[in-house]
């Protein structure tokens, strides 16, 4: 750990309209591992593209091992030592093991040496793989090891992670440490990349934070606490999601033995649930995935039907209407996936703002669409939400994760709902963009509206919802209020040990 | 209706003719679909194709130079898809319609004044000892050059999808577009190179078409041998071999029922004209019926975006 293996000095890259990095240096020791952090857009991915030589740096300069290092492409990255492991899209379904690894190496030896190295790393590091397997039919830790050792056959002294442990089961999790420990004894340097700060804390042993393009700090992990890390990521003080005392009005949502069948053979029906929602209260609902989440998001937005009488909003029965007449009485939801449910793709922003509020923003006259106002309305949600966009014009598709989902939920929250659902609010989301959505949730339950929020993520429902279910194979636990309850409750909540009791207001 | 006058082995070996246009429009394609690219253009390049082999073997007195004319005229209209599709970025179904109907119209302009011509005739492989086989010497080895090289594009592809980093690297890029160019891998330029090679694969399919197995040059001759190539590699599974036996059933069924046609048998002329159509497509759907499925990032447009 004693000389830096990848020195980086005054980096800077523009894009037309947005600085991706402005002027930064920082240095990767022999053996360690280095973390880099940042929000949604502060320039990480574009940093380890100029590093792994996929993006040209404007200007700057870098070093590798003592020597001048200005990869042309990631070929010659791979030459001098660089190797990296992607996020996403970098392996190829339809082709085995040994050939994907044989594509990202530079001159691959024959398949069936290949298969036979990769037969020792993977044993070397405790990594079992097969070669001859088709990559499509792997689990996401076992592509992940595809892609680790394809990196480790070239020998690398760099190795870059981008968010390697998204995708991973906490086991999963574990064993990847594991090969990483056992490559930085060797002498190899990581530089890893994530949103989970826990784990670069109990990882890492260097961290460089990233804002807005800029270094603004490097520091000792295991020193900082995560709160600080992400106060230094965000460059204010962030503060948890406050809710102030609110009056509880009459029931607004109200579900009585609503029985659904799943559209999908995989889906999960519902069964016999019940539960009230007055204005002002939020109410959290957790469970493992694919236990009824999609399924109640889709019968409470309208999307799949029930009897009328199931579905109750002001006393009103709703169950049999539609998504657009739950909207114009002002129901609405926010699903869990962005791409393809919540927003179209391949619409601009203004165009997704149209489509879910043409109703209740008056955006639509007489059947003609006002795209002015539509316009209008997209700049609004873009402007309160801080999400980060050149301008409403761009793709819903262009907008990272963490900047659509504000978006999508900014979208409904700005339509002034009596009852507002949303499932997974702040899924892939970074620490200030998710406090920043929690917080405009309780905002709305303090002005009376109903919130139903649907999450995994148990300490999200723990901070923001008033009462707490949790959904089990289509049905719903008893309800009690948050105040009273411990994880461990929750955890047999979640199993199913509910007793069947309905639940009362 | 005489049954008896058909020639089983004049048959077979006519079959392997009739084949051989469809065979190399169709593993040409193979190639261009492999990469990623879906041109749907094979009909307008293979008679674009037809008709500059025809002039220019007609000019020179010289079929080889025709068949080299044919393979770059469909090159060169397979870069106008190419520029179209990855430099430009349009759309590929819309772009690979427009060729054909582009390349169906250009080939009447150049075709004005060569109709009733008869091109220099292709002289035919003379193997010795080979050739004078009996029964298999007349099936297999008595055929013009563009027979065996038809066969040996189909090898040469095979091989080179199968076991080459070549290959493998066209395979990649077909497969996941994104992944490929993260790895350094050149897109575009492998996908211009994959669509030149099955343009003029296509054009040399037609000239197939107007200086052996007709020979000679009317309007429309292709007569949608083109669409049958793009049915054929989906239904072969994008597997060169299929490839293979399907153009052969192809050309089978083409000549038992113009083989029918002439002995009189008594069912209408339409039908069996549509029969190839039919039967080849029937076959193939079967077959197709495992799970291959086509390359992911097929007719998907690529931009090399942040």
């Amino acid at each position: 750990m004693t000389a830096p293996v990848l020195s980086i000095q005054g980096l800077t890259k523009a894009y037309p309209g947005v600085v991706a990095n402005s002027d930064v240096s920082f240095d990767v020791m022999e053996g360690e591992v280095h973390a880099l952090l940042g929000e949604n857009g502060a320039g990480k991915s574009t940093l380890v593209k100029m590093i792994y030589g996929l993006v040209k740096p404007d200007h700057g300069t870098m070093t590798f091992q003592g020597k001048p290092y200005a990869p042309a492409e990631p070929r010659a990255a791979r030459a001098a030592g660089v190797a990296m492991v992607f996020q996403h899209f970098s392996l190829f379904d339809a082709l085995n093991v040994a050939e994907n690894v044989a594509l990202g190496m530079e001159k691959p030896p024959r398949l069936a040496d290949l298969a036979g190295r990769i037969r020792e790393v993977s044993e070397t590091y405790g990594l079992p793989l097969d070669p001859f397997r088709i990559v499509g039919d792997l689990s996401a830790g076992e592509r992940q090891r595809v892609e680790i050792i394809r990196c480790l056959l070239q020998d690398p002294r760099l190795l870059i992670m981008d968010e390697p442990t998204s995708v991973l089961t906490p086991q999963e999790v574990d064993i990847l440490f594991q090969t990483l420990r056992k490559l930085t004894a060797e002498g190899v340097a990581i530089l890893y990349i994530s949103h989970k700060l826990e784990e670069i804390r109990a990882l890492c042993d260097t961290a460089t934070i990233l804002r807005l393009g800029k270094k603004v700090a490097t520091c000792t992990p295991a020193d900082t606490t995560a709160r600080q890390l992400a106060e230094m990521m965000v460059g204010t003080v962030l503060h948890t999601p406050e809710r102030s005392g609110r009056a509880l009005g009459d029931v607004a949502l109200e579900l009585t033995e609503m029985s659904v069948r799943s559209p999908s053979a995989f889906g999960c029906s519902l069964k016999r649930i019940s539960f009230a929602v007055r204005k002002g209260e939020v109410l959290g609902l957790g469970g493992v995935a694919g236990n009824g989440q999609d399924e109640l998001l889709g019968a409470l937005s309208g999307e799949l039907r029930s009897a009328p009488e199931m579905v109750r909003v002001h006393g009103n029965p709703v169950g049999a209407l539609g998504p657009i007449e739950r909207r114009g009485i002002g129901l609405l939801c926010a699903p869990e996936e962005r791409l393809g449910h919540a927003a179209a793709p391949d619409m601009s922003l203004t165009e997704n703002a149209m489509l879910t509020g043409s109703l209740r923003e008056g955006l639509e006259r007489r059947g003609f669409l006002d795209w002015g106002r539509a316009k209008g309305f997209a700049e609004a949600i873009i402007a309160r939400f801080d999400v980060r966009t050149p301008g409403p014009g761009n793709a819903a598709r262009s907008l990272s994760g963490g900047n659509l989902q504000k978006f999508v939920i900014g979208r409904e929250v700005m339509q002034r709902p009596e009852v507002l659902v949303v499932n997974q609010p702040t899924w892939g989301v970074d620490a200030s963009a998710a406090a920043a959505i929690r917080q405009a949730l309780l905002d709305l339950a303090a002005g009376g509206t109903a919130v139903v929020v649907i999450s995994q993520d148990l300490d999200e429902l723990m901070e923001i919802s008033d009462r707490f279910g949790a959904l089990n194979e289509g049905r719903l636990s008893r309800i009690r209020p948050t105040s009273e309850l411990n994880i461990e409750e929750i955890g047999l909540m979640m199993g199913g040990a509910h007793d069947m009791e309905v639940a009362h207001v | 209706m005489d049954l008896s006058s058909i020639n089983p082995i004049l048959l077979l070996a006519s079959l392997m003719v009739a084949a051989t246009p469809l065979l190399l429009a169709a593993v040409g394609e193979l190639v261009v679909e492999k990469a990623g690219v879906l041109n749907l253009g094979v009909e307008g390049m293979m008679i674009t194709g037809a008709i500059c082999g025809f002039a220019i073997a007609v000019n020179t007195g010289d079929p080889f130079l025709g068949v080299l004319a044919a393979a770059g005229g469909g090159a060169v209209l397979s870069l106008l898809f190419a520029l179209l599709t990855q430099v430009a970025l349009a759309n590929q179904v819309a772009s690979g319609l427009g060729l054909t109907l582009f390349g169906l119209g250009l080939s009447s302009l150049i075709g004005q004044g060569y109709q009733g011509i008869r091109p220099p005739p292709f002289p035919k492989l003379n193997i010795p000892g080979l050739s004078d086989l009996p029964v298999i010497g007349r099936i297999l080895f008595s055929h013009d050059l563009m027979v065996y090289l038809g066969l040996i594009i189909v090898t040469g592809v095979w091989f080179m999808l199968k076991y080459t980093r070549a290959g493998l690297i066209l395979r990649a890029v077909g497969e996941n577009h994104e992944a490929a160019h993260a790895l350094g891998y050149k897109v575009v330029r492998i996908r211009i190179m994959a669509i030149l090679f099955g343009g003029a694969c296509a054009g040399m399919g037609g000239a197939y078409i107007s200086l052996i197995r007709v020979p000679q040059w009317t309007e429309g001759m292709t007569a949608g041998i083109g669409w049958i190539a793009l049915a054929l590699v989906v239904f072969a599974s994008w597997k060169p071999w299929r490839v293979l036996l399907g153009a052969y059933l192809f050309g089978g069924v083409t000549v038992i029922q113009l083989n029918l046609q002439a002995a009189g048998v008594a069912i209408p002329v339409e039908y069996l004209a549509m029969s190839p159509y039919l039967i080849t497509i029937l076959v193939l759907v079967i077959m197709s019926a495992d799970k291959s499925s086509a390359p992911a990032s097929l007719g998907r447009i690529f931009h090399a975006s942040r």
